[in-house]
């Protein structure tokens, strides 16, 4: 018997949160770095509420964090730069995008949810790349304007700013991710990634919740799409390229899902070790990137949180 | 050129480039039939055979049509091992860990093509017989399109035949339809599957090397075409050779009409239909899958 979850916060989980703080006074030259692996948690953390929770296999959630990278990087570029209200409609514009898509990906099963996905992402990305007027196409999209946050913290060289600003960001997302998962409506979903064709025979309707969490995780993306655009003020056509779909999943992976906190560890290794290994060859990143994946699915299916958790299970049995 | 010539040239170039995508597509359609074994490393099969080819004609100075056979037994002999070594450890593995496994293979075969051969697109020297034009009824045909489209139709009279008159053929289809029902008929459903995949791959690295002057030949090819390959057995349905056959043939014929027609929305046109028939057919057009 398993006890329902609550919303008290472990000294674990506490700790996990000092982290960040404390590499910000450590790390003063890595800052931009802790940024993207900010961001990239962010986004991490949307695709784990489908994946993990609602056992949703997406290669397309690029989609949703391209478009609210190009919505905030467009609100900013025609003058409007504001950077709370951008990361809104960033927000606003992926989740209405995740919702309409949604009735398409919930009716499939696993081929056909792959496939709609990537499709969906694909269409967007020719759309950039094809629509270069707005878009910028393959040049992308830079932005001069971006306003200071609260009007007072610019977004300066030293990436300070930028740095706390997306960790705030990622704390806020990340609570109102942990109230969802603990509450009921989380347990119908983790109900469903267990046994989808029995959840009915309990009066929860699958499709409602799918479409519910696929709408909600589509906004998060887009929230990490903005961040990115704000934050670098540059928005690439990559923001929808299939690559980045595929980085997020192995990001989840490495880090292991349904855990909310995976996504977190599993970014922050996978940022640092391209940091480091893509700089000496991008070519050689590739193929230990697929090795990686390889031998994940092999032999060490939890990722990193759950090799914590089996050992700790061990543990606490002996 | 007036528009009814065009026609006939977007036509036959479609369904030469349509012939190469069933030709690398069939054998995919046998390991998501078979197996419910989600593959999208399938491209790299064909790949491999390209480079294969390759390295024959200009490092070995093997003539063209033996570096196909060249291809084809290199893209075989990958496949088996491959499937002998890894593959079957998750044929009963959930949807996820099949996805992340073959993406990781993609991404291994894109690094070291790219290591091995650059990132430049590969070029192919056609013996003399194979280039030129052929004019046929009003139409400038390509030498080497004719000669693709005749390759593709004796490969599947022999597939058709391997498949419909043969017992192997017999039970290939036995094990699609019910594998469970099979094993009990005391078809050794694992064997069977051994083989045909590395038949499928070795189709696949005949399609790649033959493809090299229509698809192109450079390291992201499995990436490129993926979603291609996907489609053909998406849409196609698992277990006959009709239903890819026709899916690949509209799906050229529809994409280098786009392309030509409407450059403008150049892909979009191939990714807006993808979607719209996965809804309209979940089960694929043949329609045999349950």
């Amino acid at each position: 018997m398993t006890r329902l979850p609550t919303l008290s916060w472990s000294r674990a989980e506490i700790a996990f949160w000092l982290l960040p703080i404390v590499a910000f006074f450590v790390f003063p030259h890595y800052l931009a770095l802790g940024s993207q692996v900010m961001i990239a948690a962010l986004f991490a953390l949307s695709l784990d509420l489908i994946l993990g929770y609602a056992r949703i296999i997406s290669l397309g959630h690029a989609a949703f964090f391209g478009l609210g990278a190009y919505t905030a990087g467009l609100l900013a570029k025609h003058g409007y730069g504001e950077p709370l209200s951008g990361l809104a409609a960033a927000a606003v514009v992926a989740a209405a995008a995740g919702w309409i898509t949604s009735f398409l990906v919930v009716r499939g099963q696993d081929l056909t949810r792959l496939m709609v996905t990537l499709g969906i992402g694909l269409m967007l990305y020719e759309t950039a790349n094809q629509w270069s007027s707005v878009t910028g196409g393959v040049d992308g999209l830079s932005i001069t304007e971006m306003k200071k946050v609260f009007g007072v913290f610019g977004f300066g060289l030293d990436g300070r700013t930028a740095y706390l600003y997306s960790l705030a960001v990622l704390f806020v997302a990340f609570n109102a991710a942990r109230l969802i998962v603990r509450s009921p409506f989380g347990l119908s979903l983790k109900g469903i990634r267990e046994g989808e064709r029995r959840m009915p025979a309990i009066g929860a309707s699958v499709r409602r919740k799918l479409v519910a969490i696929y709408t909600v995780a589509a906004g998060i993306a887009g929230i990490a799409g903005a961040l990115l655009a704000q934050t670098t003020q540059f928005v690439g056509i990559d923001v929808f390229s299939f690559e980045r779909s595929a980085d997020l999943m192995i990001m989840l992976v490495l880090g292991g899902t349904g855990y909310l906190y995976g996504g977190l560890v599993g970014a922050a290794v996978f940022m640092i070790l391209q940091d480091y290994l893509a700089n000496l060859n991008p070519v050689y990143w590739q193929f230990w990137l697929g090795l990686l994946l390889v031998l994940l699915v092999l032999f060490a299916r939890g990722g990193i949180i759950g090799g914590f958790d089996t050992l700790r299970r061990r543990f606490a049995r002996g | 050129m007036n528009a009814l010539t065009s026609l006939g040239g977007v036509l036959f170039d479609g369904l030469a480039y349509g012939s190469l995508l069933f030709l690398i597509g069939i054998g995919l359609s046998v390991t998501m039939g078979l197996m419910n074994f989600i593959n999208l490393a399938h491209g790299a099969f064909a790949m491999l055979g390209g480079y294969a080819a390759v390295v024959a004609m200009s490092h070995l100075g093997i003539p063209f049509l033996p570096s196909l056979v060249i291809a084809f037994v290199v893209a075989g002999v990958a496949g088996a091992v491959l499937e002998r070594f890894l593959y079957r450890r998750l044929y009963r593995a959930a949807h996820l860990d099949q996805v992340l496994f073959t993406i990781g293979l993609v991404f291994m075969s894109i690094a070291a093509a790219t290591y091995f051969f650059g990132p430049a697109q590969q070029p192919v020297r056609l013996p003399e017989f194979l280039t030129g034009q052929v004019h046929v009824a009003g139409l400038d045909l390509g030498t080497y399109r004719l000669f693709l489209i005749a390759m593709v139709i004796v490969v599947t009279i022999g597939l058709v035949w391997l498949v419909e008159r043969t017992r192997f053929g017999a039970q290939v289809r036995a094990a699609v339809d019910n594998p469970q029902a099979s094993v009990g008929l005391g078809i050794n459903v694992d064997g069977v599957f051994s083989i045909t995949f590395a038949l499928g791959s070795a189709l696949a690295g005949l399609g790649g090397a033959l493809g090299i002057n229509v698809l192109g030949l450079d390291p992201v090819f499995p990436l490129k075409y993926m979603v291609y390959f996907l489609l053909v057995v998406a849409v196609g349905g698992a277990g006959t050779i009709r239903g890819p056959m026709i899916a690949a043939l509209l799906l050229g014929v529809f994409d280098v009409a786009g392309k030509y027609y409407v450059p403008q929305i150049g892909a979009f046109v191939i990714y807006a239909a993808m979607v719209a028939m996965l809804l309209l057919f979940p089960a694929g057009l043949a329609g045999r899958r349950s």
